[in-house]
């Protein structure tokens, strides 16, 4: 069968063995045995190194979760400064762990029940793969918002009984953070792990309403100008 | 200049990092890919603390399952020290934010692995590595401690035996660069790649930092040691965790028979199922008896995995499996301060190193518990380094690789395809290095081995392009598998013994008098030398 890889310069197609293979398999049939210069990143083969996203035919997905079909169209991720063909800098992606402070800011010592864990558990399932950060459609017009998975991250400390300072989590993804997400769930839609960072963005939304922080939207809005 | 260079960025590289900011160091953490990539990510399974949380436990107990485990290739000190440290290791990283899960009395939960006399390993679902690693990268993020990603280690800059920091390739721009630190910590991973094709480990698991040690002049020891789990996927090595036995999974073969305690420890069982295969058989992990139910809710990720790699449904269907490299126990030798033998102002940890807990076959659970605990040590180790200074300013190692990375890229042939070979000897490794060894087929893989070595200078790289050359980067790894590959067949020729996870059919016992001995290799004057060293295990 046939794929077709975006790379650097144009699309290029491919042929590979028909046989049931996942998709980051038949990359490697090809760097190996067609074309060394193949460019793409890979690590565990086990969908939890988060190194392997890119893009089957619109859709965010691991190469090594993935199936390969006839005719699949392969990119890189969006919203990423592709360095050469599948292989894309994530530096700038990774920023916004820091910017949004997605850490426990002090750590206070309590009773942790497994309910707490429970409660995060979906959300520190992530690997950091990117995948709804390249599906995120605000990044196409604010290419400092935070993203999703950073706020998924954000909300993970916020909800931690360890945590005894949320409110400076809170005021720090005020800008270009909570409120800039559209709440479309594009990024829920993609995530490998099954995360949906739409209802955790949506959580700290209320947090931050609890905290005395108004939806600048609103603000913005003049309903008084008939 | 740098107080510590930290090359390596999972597990033992973070934690090294932590301790050793807070000490405040000033220092850079380096890597080949992005920290949350490295293997750790892959543990599953716990970290091991005598707490007692839910079965009576002791650091006695867990010290005695250790050592037992070991067969005697282990430092009672270290595994005394590492023991005692687990439940504040535990707590520390409880403390950082790690979502351990609990028991009904809200204390950390613990689970029972294999050759564990009691419930002893704490975990975060299954995906305990995974947690642990995110939570000490978003601890680094936290401290401000520079991460650089993309970096691949080269060599160790030494200088009369004195490491001073190290030469990478910056595989974004393709340049070659020094980085220099008064101490370096090395905490670069194993070498199951080795057996590409037949290990459960990611692609980057090729000891980069061990070949650099022992082209740098320090000390190799026990590498004849690796670890093999005995269920991954058929097709495609992926990991099935042991808990598929746990829950009451079958191995069976074709005809549909089982043929061994499935509980029993690693290497027996990894031993009864190469018979089988040896003998012809196929064989399968059944686990259709649990039900799909049951499946879904206990191992949803194994179920997925059987159907995208295997195409076979676990709950209705045998699924089949082999026996693949997991761990290597052997690595960078190091002293009881985890400085590396050879070399000054160079310490080793994790994986990569042989601290001698682990012996001759590691505990399930003493892996994260020895980055994480040996992880601080290093870096505290390395703050308090009472650094051999040398006054030599020699540029002479930066260009000369400088001149190999751009030969590679200009005039190395491209007359034999590296990958081909590569899979073979990973198949080869595998059949006749792998869980039983036998004389004769070492020693032909050694002289294959070595005539591969000799025709390196007819494969090179198809790709010639300087930036983001991940072809470069692989044949980069390939040299370091097999400089340590050469290792490994040696030790494992000299070793006429059984013991652990090292399997002989000529001689199936352990031979105490002559082989309770850590092997040792290093190279001086261009050759690989090696002797035993009795064991010292007298404890303080």
């Amino acid at each position: 069968m046939q794929i077709r890889i975006k790379r650097t310069n144009e699309t290029e197609e491919f042929e590979i063995p028909s046989e049931n293979s996942t998709l980051l398999k038949s990359l490697f049939h090809i760097k190996n045995n067609i074309d060394n210069s193949l460019t793409f990143s890979s690590n565990c083969r086990s969908g939890v190194c988060g190194t392997c996203a890119m893009r089957v035919n619109g859709k965010e997905v691991l190469a090594c979760s993935y199936k390969v079909q006839d005719g699949d169209l392969i990119e890189p991720l969006n919203y990423h400064e592709v360095q050469r063909d599948l292989k894309v800098n994530k530096e700038k992606a990774k920023e916004t762990l820091k910017a949004s402070t997605a850490w426990l800011q002090a750590s206070q010592e309590v009773a942790i029940t497994q309910e707490n864990v429970s409660a995060i558990e979906k959300q520190t399932d992530c690997i950091l793969c990117d995948a709804c950060y390249s599906a995120c459609p605000v990044l196409a017009v604010n290419p400092d918002f935070m993203g999703p998975f950073a706020l998924t991250r954000v909300y993970r400390y916020t909800a931690d009984a360890r945590e005894s300072d949320i409110a400076t989590t809170i005021a720090n993804v005020q800008s270009n953070g909570i409120w800039d997400c559209t709440l479309c769930g594009e990024c829920t839609a993609v995530c490998p792990q099954d995360i949906d960072p739409k209802m955790d963005i949506n959580m700290l939304r209320m947090t931050a309403s609890q905290l005395g922080y108004m939806d600048p939207n609103y603000q913005a809005m003049d309903f008084g100008g008939f | 200049m740098l107080d510590i260079l930290i090359i390596g960025s999972g597990g033992a590289g973070l934690s090294a990092a932590l301790s050793a900011k807070q000490e405040g160091a000033n220092l850079l953490v380096v890597g080949k890919s992005y920290p949350t990539a490295s293997q750790t990510s892959m543990a599953q399974g716990g970290m091991n603390a005598a707490l007692g949380n839910v079965t009576p436990d002791s650091t006695q107990a867990h010290m005695e399952d250790t050592l037992k485990s070991a067969h005697s290739l282990s430092n009672q000190n270290m595994v005394k020290q590492l023991c005692e440290d687990a439940p504040k290791s535990i707590a520390w990283l409880d403390k950082l934010g790690v979502s351990f899960d609990r028991t009904e009395e809200s204390k950390v939960a613990q689970r029972q692995l294999g050759g564990a006399s009691s419930k002893r390993a704490c975990y975060a679902q299954d995906y305990t590595g995974l947690k642990i690693l995110h939570t000490l990268y978003d601890n680094c993020l936290k401290e401000g401690i520079e991460m650089r990603e993309e970096y691949f280690l080269l060599n160790l800059i030494v200088e009369e035996k004195t490491v001073l920091g190290a030469i990478f390739l910056d595989i974004v721009t393709g340049e070659v660069k020094e980085i220099r630190a008064k101490a370096t910590i090395i905490a670069t991973g194993g070498y199951a790649s080795l057996y590409k094709n037949y290990t459960t480990n990611s692609e980057g698991a090729t000891g980069d930092g061990i070949a650099a040690v022992l082209r740098a002049g320090g000390s190799l020891s026990d590498m004849e040691f690796v670890q093999f789990h005995p269920t991954a996927l058929k097709g495609s090595s992926t990991l099935i965790s042991e808990s598929a036995r746990g829950e009451g999974g079958y191995l069976v073969n074709a005809k549909e028979e089982r043929f061994i305690d499935e509980l029993l420890p690693r290497d027996v069982v990894a031993r009864a199922i190469a018979e089988q295969i040896t003998n012809g058989e196929e064989v399968f992990l059944d686990l259709r008896h649990l039900g799909e139910e049951k499946l879904l809710k206990l191992m949803p990720q194994e179920v997925r995995l059987c159907k995208l790699h295997e195409n076979v449904d676990p709950a209705k269907e045998l699924v089949p499996i082999k026996p693949v490299a997991h761990y290597s126990m052997g690595g960078i030798d190091v002293n009881e301060n985890l400085e590396v033998t050879g070399l000054k102002n160079c310490y080793a940890v994790g994986e990569c190193s042989n601290a001698k807990v682990h012996g001759a076959n590691r505990l399930g659970g003493n892996s994260l518990l020895e980055i994480v605990s040996l992880g601080r040590k290093a870096g505290t180790n390395a703050v308090g380094c009472d650094c051999h200074r040398t006054d030599i300013e020699n540029q002479n190692q930066l260009t000369n690789n400088q001149e190999y990375i751009q030969g590679l890229l200009e005039e190395y042939p491209w007359e034999q395809n590296f990958y081909q070979i590569q899979d073979e000897l990973g198949k080869k490794f595998y059949q006749h290095a792998g869980i039983v060894r036998d004389n004769t087929q070492l020693n032909n893989l050694l002289n294959e081995l070595r005539v591969i070595k000799a025709d390196l200078d007819n494969m090179g790289i198809g790709d010639k392009n300087k930036e983001n050359n991940t072809n470069l980067v692989e044949f980069l790894q390939f040299q370091n598998m097999l400089e340590i590959g050469e290792v490994v067949l040696d030790a494992a020729l000299v070793r006429d013994e059984s013991r652990g996870a090292h399997f002989k059919t000529a001689f199936p016992s352990k031979d105490d008098k002559l082989y309770k001995a850590h092997s040792v290799y290093w190279i001086e004057e261009n050759v690989l030398q090696n002797k035993l060293v009795k064991v010292i295990n007298e404890c303080k």
